[in-house]
């Protein structure tokens, strides 16, 4: 990862601005309609408090997370705020390698499932997350290489994306719709799964 | 004295439910709004909970209302935040409709109640009939 993490937040940006119109219509169909529009505001602020310069990666990933708890306002804000924070704190050395890189994201999952107390299976953005992980993990243990990884990653999370839609929402604003929350991607899985692909692009560019 | 926040998407919300419970508290009493974003868009941001938590709080502890969704979501963070920074505010999230907890809180606390008389007060406005029925 030589590239750096300010281009990485910048891409996570560029991809959630370029979607937000997308990610609003998602969340109109079984939420409250402000999905794209939160996570561009947050993300936009966020890129204003960091800089090109900023080299210490545990310290960017920090203030992208208070800047995501303070300017997304819905759900999403703590949620990724708290991705962001668990992922800084994990990070406990200079450098950064695939199995540091594993702790972190770890650490970000278990921090998204403790805040929200969700688990797989409720339509939210876990049933991207945690497929990611574990298919990262997995390509990294059998020596993989951190774009096979996040290549696997990304799939899983596509694939967890399509299964939301097979299940009924049990979490948040779409659980008062029930079944006819069935058929409908969730908003959070599919913003989860488009910041990764963010990263892949980014990491190979 | 218990000191009470109220967390609202709307700003206008938590403002209009402080005016509301200021009619019956005691001057010197805090309650504190943390309603919407800094932008003036509907939202909860957990920074700003915190900081209303610490500025509610006078020893006695802080009891929170909040409306729903993000609100509950931003509260707990708020609350973890607070500790990271080690620091020793005791506060409790009221499992509770907003206005009529808060109110209910509200007046627990000016009439001396301790933080946990408070949080039982404000979850009895859940079982308040309106209509006498």
């Amino acid at each position: 990862m030589e590239k750096s993490i300010y281009s990485y937040i910048e891409a996570m940006r560029d991809v959630i601005v370029e979607n937000k119109d997308f990610l609003t219509q998602l969340d109109a169909e079984i939420g409250d309609a402000d999905h794209g529009t939160n996570m561009a505001r947050g993300f936009n602020a966020v890129l204003d408090k960091i800089s090109e310069n900023d080299s210490d990666l545990k310290e960017v990933l920090k203030k992208v997370g208070m800047g995501l708890v303070s300017t997304v306002g819905g759900a999403s804000g703590p949620l990724y705020g708290t991705m962001f924070l668990k992922a800084a704190n994990a990070i406990k050395e200079d450098t950064i390698n695939s199995n540091i890189l594993c702790q972190m994201f770890k650490a970000a999952l278990d921090g998204v499932k403790e805040r929200g107390k969700a688990t797989k299976g409720e339509k939210t953005i876990i049933d991207a997350m945690e497929p990611a992980y574990e298919a990262f993990v997995k390509a990294i243990d059998s020596g993989g290489s951190i774009q096979q990884a996040l290549e696997n990653a990304i799939n899983a999370a596509e694939n967890g994306v399509e299964y939301t839609k097979t299940i009924i929402a049990t979490k948040g604003r779409a659980s008062y719709l029930g079944e006819r929350s069935i058929g409908h991607q969730d908003p959070g899985a599919t913003s989860f799964t488009l910041l990764l692909k963010s990263i892949l692009e980014n990491y190979l560019k | 004295m218990v000191g009470i926040v109220i967390v609202s998407h709307s700003n206008k919300i938590s403002e209009g439910i402080v005016e509301m419970c200021r009619e019956m508290a005691g001057k010197e009493q805090k309650i504190i709004s943390a309603g919407g974003l800094d932008d003036n868009s509907l939202g909860t941001d957990a920074v700003k909970i915190a900081n209303a938590i610490e500025k509610a709080d006078s020893g006695d502890g802080v009891l929170v209302l909040a409306d729903l969704g993000s609100a509950i979501l931003s509260t707990e963070m708020a609350i973890e935040m607070l500790l990271d920074s080690s620091s020793d505010i005791k506060v409790k999230i009221a499992d509770a409709p907003i206005v009529e907890g808060a109110i209910a809180g509200s007046i627990e606390a000016y009439i001396g109640g301790s933080l946990e008389s408070c949080l039982v007060k404000a979850e009895e406005a859940k079982k308040f009939s309106k209509l006498n029925k």
